[in-house]
């Protein structure tokens, strides 16, 4: 699954479940100041995406990578890393 | 100790009839009833109810109006609560700049946090026995606050945040707590009442302790019947009552218009039974009610009756207002029959419609009062809409657990 196809799929959570602005979603808009999630969203998006690229997160191995998530491009290179 | 007069400056309604306390109390004048067989909504839940009916809020609500970041945490019990506050709000003309000054409070009630979101929450948990996939959002819709803390989370409050739950009590609870707190000078205005959202889960409580009405469930708008002798039991209703309170010189110094003042309060426990009312401390609580506001028993104009149309509580309460008043035929009516038993709402929904009964001098009846019940007979019962002066009005609210809640209004006087 190459970038394109991955972000397509963020996109469309981050749309139907979040009711985000499609024409805001870009690879370098920001979570939280931009986008306008909150800790809480960012739990539940985590499940989303297990959900959605068959992985599962780590809660303690993969706490730090998912602190430092800032903006769709890390949750992008998240999914890449966890489904290598 | 700072003691203030404490006005009514606000209300809103989400009742069966829909949002909006005109809404609510059009539909009562009309004599309208909310209550509807929901056997096909509710049988694929629970199977063996003996009771069919129930009185929902049937108007779709325009959820998305909430901001996502605070909608996501609020189930129906909240939802209903947020669009009755924001009318209560918007009519007393209360700014933001005000709810965020820390003057501002919240005490709000129900029997339970969402069912919906309670029953969601747990079947998820017993079905995989794991909480992974559970939203992050749902406490906070299941939560025994979830009313009070979601108002004060979406209109941003920052003074106190108060929850009389107290099951069938809780709005008039919440309203008689929230009435302290102005009057003692701890907040200078508060949001107060009460929401209840109908769920077959709802009608199973009081299903198991044979407290529903079984006899109507393919005539429902014949039932409830309050004070009548072919009442046999409660309806379930749905909805949410919310009240603007602030001190009289709040009301004052910004030019509000003021609907009433609330110069009495009391809530007690039987301390005997938690099913059944108590007469004994009901003529406790009502008296006490009366003592708080330093006026006789001849001096209140209309009882706004707790009356849910069962056979015990019905009577309870007739007993205890013959003993109270003593010979003086006060004006008594139940609003059951037009919505049900609206439980954590019934106490704010009744009290914003006695408001308006004060205001045009009129006593609704109770409707499904056909034949007074001997039980019931000395009351003087008002059976059609009354032309009368009101000055004075007792409302009472029971719950289960022994709750015993009783609040006096007066028209306004500077």
């Amino acid at each position: 699954m190459n970038d394109e196809m991955i972000m397509e799929k963020i996109s469309r959570i981050l749309v139907d479940e979040f009711e985000i602005e499609e024409d805001k979603i870009t690879t370098e808009a920001t979570l939280y100041d931009e986008l306008g999630l909150d800790s809480l969203d960012g739990v539940d998006l985590i499940v989303m995406l297990e959900n959605e690229f068959g992985f599962k997160v780590d809660r303690k191995q993969d706490e730090s990578v998912i602190r430092a998530m800032r903006n769709v491009q890390h949750i992008v290179d998240f999914i890449k890393q966890k489904a290598a | 100790m700072q003691i203030n007069r404490v006005v009514i400056t606000g209300m809103g309604a989400v009742s069966p009839f829909g949002a909006g306390a005109d809404k609510m109390y059009d539909s009562l004048c009309a004599g309208k009833t909310g209550v509807v067989n929901l056997k096909k909504e509710w049988q694929e839940i629970v199977s063996d109810l003996e009771c069919w009916v129930g009185a929902p809020v049937i108007e779709e609500l325009n959820e998305k109006k909430i901001p996502r970041r605070y909608r996501k945490l609020m189930g129906r019990t909240a939802i209903l609560s947020y669009f009755a506050a924001l009318e209560a709000i918007e009519s007393a003309g209360i700014t933001d700049e005000m709810l965020r000054s820390g003057e501002v409070g919240v005490c709000f009630g129900s029997s339970l946090g969402s069912i919906q979101s309670t029953a969601e929450f747990f079947s998820e948990i017993i079905r995989t026995s794991e909480s992974h996939q559970l939203s992050s959002g749902m406490f906070f819709q299941v939560m025994s606050h979830t009313a009070a803390a979601n108002l004060a989370h979406v209109f941003g409050i920052t003074g106190r945040v108060l929850a009389a739950n107290a099951a069938c009590a809780s709005s008039l609870q919440s309203i008689g707590v929230a009435y302290e707190q102005v009057r003692y000078g701890m907040a200078d205005i508060m949001i107060c009442g009460g929401a209840e959202e109908l769920h077959a889960y709802t009608s199973t409580s009081f299903d198991i302790v044979q407290g529903t009405s079984t006899h109507y469930n393919d005539s429902p708008s014949d039932t409830p019947r309050p004070f009548d002798r072919d009442r046999d039991g409660t309806v379930c209703g749905e909805g949410a009552g919310c009240l603007i309170i602030e001190s009289e010189e709040s009301a004052k110094k910004r030019g509000a218009t003021i609907l009433a003042e609330i110069i009495g309060f009391q809530t007690s426990a039987s301390g005997e039974h938690m099913s059944h009312s108590n007469a004994e401390s009901i003529v406790s609580c009502m008296r006490k009610t009366l003592q708080s506001a330093g006026i006789n028993p001849e001096d209140v104009d209309y009882i706004n009756a707790h009356a849910t149309a069962t056979e015990l509580g019905d009577l309870h309460e007739a007993q205890a207002i013959e003993e109270v008043f003593n010979g003086h035929k006060i004006p008594v009516s139940s609003l059951k029959g037009y919505m049900g038993h609206t439980l954590g709402a019934s106490g704010a929904l009744e009290l914003i419609a006695s408001v308006f009964m004060m205001r045009d001098q009129q006593i609704l009846p109770t409707r499904n009062l056909s034949n007074p019940d001997d039980a019931a007979k000395n009351l003087r019962h008002v059976t059609s809409i009354e032309p009368a002066k009101l000055d004075i009005i007792l409302k009472n609210s029971f719950a289960f657990g022994g709750i015993n809640t009783a609040l006096l209004i007066r028209s306004y006087k500077s």
